[in-house]
């Protein structure tokens, strides 16, 4: 098998076109990091325009942490399209060059194929993330320093201590994580279903702009529906940074306000990524190669 | 007869204006009660105090946090948070007792007495006679045994109404307090979801909190105050 996923990777990463979205998430991070470097002050006074009526903020509000969460709010609805460019064309691309009938006459099975194509996938969708972490993450520490996390949210305010926060964010990339696995296994299965490379890809797309929508919409009707949408769930990474308080109203150090929620987001996406794989392998197990 | 002329009026115009215009405003001034509080806190030309302090206001999940609290005379007085971000009452932190009466630049007004947690305090009023001072008005309850001040509620130009309780330990003989209180009215926190890109995940239980309490407090609970060993301008 092993075998199988190194001769996969080397197919994605010898294609210049997964150096796109890499080079894509590297230039979106470096404006906004060079805007809020330059006038962020402006930034961060319009967003507390409401907490300086009455109260005076002491302190390095537009820090790494802060910058972070702003570039990953930003980033993470739209690297899902970034991902589809490679995971929508994984057997699609191959059945359009027709070199696909070719592998399924390996002594390989076509289930070890798909699998070991997915794990190619989402290796690089996982390598695609950690290139997220670091540039916003860390790059964003190293240039903007670190201090509390001042989280003005859109009915209150959140402090987190900075000891209390980067746990948060290794559980905010892991949770990321089965986000954009879903999106590679939803790409994947559009990909068993095509023979042609730009049909699964732009079809992704617009599964994830169309469930998004949905998501966001504060319609009731739509709200019945929301809970079984995987792109009501992808957002969910933001529950890490949301704290208990106490009675006093004291947050509690260490906490997460809504765990059951983090919980039933990560079974939703883990069931949506089960489902679309299995449906993938059934697919190209009875599909007839006509390429 | 000696004639009267404009010099002599004038003369009996300045001794009358000295002889009712004074000891009115050094009545009004020199309330001993202040006095005596003053002198208290005279004893002190500077403190850095070691505390920790917990926001309580509605819209705000806050940690408690360790803070240090420098003054020195008349009123510079500062709130260092320990490496953190630190959310004070906005122009309200700096009217505390040490800073309003330093100034000097008051009138008195005994306004009666009141028990307030079963202590039987003196209620006097301040009124600035500085008009670039930031507050208008300000009332003391001060206990007329130890000249402590437990309470003031001070009404600011620009920043509101402000009310500070003080608890006394082991500095009440300076006059300093081991526990303060802030309280201050907060106003309405709203940011669009465009904003903060928060499309239909709010968190009902907040806003409702939000909505019902508008009073905001900062407690300052101090463990520790190195007293009159000089502290230098620029931390201020």
């Amino acid at each position: 098998m092993w075998s199988l996923i190194q001769i996969e990777l080397y197919k994605i990463f010898r294609r210049p076109r997964t150096y796109i979205a890499f080079g894509a998430i590297a230039a979106l991070i470096v404006v906004i990091q060079f805007g809020l470097k330059i006038d962020g002050d402006a930034y961060a006074g319009f967003l507390m325009k409401d907490i300086n009526d009455t109260l005076t903020v002491d302190g390095k509000v537009l820090n790494g942490y802060l910058i972070c969460y702003i570039l990953l709010q930003l980033l993470l609805v739209h690297v899902p399209l970034l991902v589809a460019l490679i995971a929508a064309d994984m057997i699609s691309g191959e059945a359009n060059l027709g070199t696909l009938r070719l592998l399924f006459t390996t002594p390989y099975s076509r289930t070890h194929w798909v699998i070991a194509k997915f794990i190619a996938a989402s290796m690089y969708t996982i390598l695609l993330l950690i290139w997220l972490a670091f540039l916003a993450l860390f790059a964003s520490m190293w240039i903007f320093g670190t201090d509390d996390l001042f989280l003005m949210k859109s009915n209150y305010v959140v402090l987190i201590e900075q000891s209390d926060v980067l746990w948060r964010y290794v559980g905010a990339f892991v949770f990321a994580s089965f986000s954009l696995l879903t999106v590679t296994s939803l790409g994947f299965l559009m990909s068993s279903l095509s023979s042609n490379s730009i049909g699964p890809i732009v079809g992704t797309m617009s599964a994830i702009v169309f469930f998004t929508i949905l998501s966001t919409l504060n319609i009731p009707l739509f709200n019945i529906v929301k809970p079984y949408l995987f792109t009501t769930h992808m957002n969910n990474w933001k529950e890490f940074f949301d704290i208990k308080v106490n009675i006093d109203n004291e947050a509690i150090r260490g906490s997460i306000l809504n765990i059951p929620k983090i919980k039933t987001s990560l079974m939703v996406l883990t069931l949506h990524i089960i489902l679309f794989v299995t449906a993938s392998i059934i697919i190209i197990k009875k599909k007839d190669i006509l390429s | 007869m000696h004639p009267i002329n404009l010099k002599n009026i004038l003369l009996i115009c300045i001794i009358l204006a000295c002889g009712l215009g004074m000891p009115m405003q050094t009545m009004a001034q020199a309330d001993p009660l202040i006095e005596k509080v003053s002198q208290k806190l005279a004893q002190v030309n500077d403190y850095v105090a070691e505390g920790v302090m917990k926001t309580d206001v509605s819209f705000i999940k806050a940690s408690l946090g360790k803070v240090k609290v420098y003054f020195k005379k008349p009123n510079l007085l500062k709130v260092k948070k320990e490496g953190g971000i630190s959310l004070l009452p906005r122009g309200g932190v700096s009217l505390t007792i040490n800073t309003l009466l330093n100034t000097k630049q008051y009138t008195t007004i005994p306004s009666g007495t009141q028990v307030l947690n079963g202590k039987n305090l003196t209620v006097i009023k301040l009124i600035p006679t500085d008009d670039n001072l930031d507050w208008v008005i300000s009332t003391l309850w001060i206990d007329p045994v130890e000249a402590l001040v437990y309470k003031t509620a001070t009404t600011t130009k620009e920043n509101g109404s402000y009310e500070i309780n003080m608890q006394y330990g082991e500095y009440a003989k300076q006059g300093l307090a081991s526990k303060i209180i802030f309280s201050f009215n907060t106003k309405d926190y709203k940011l669009p979801n465009g904003i903060t890109l928060e499309f239909g995940d709010e968190d009902p239980t907040a806003k409702q909190k939000a909505l019902k309490n508008k009073k905001g407090t900062i407690e300052i609970t101090y463990s520790k105050y190195t007293i009159n060993k000089g502290i230098p301008n620029n931390i201020f």
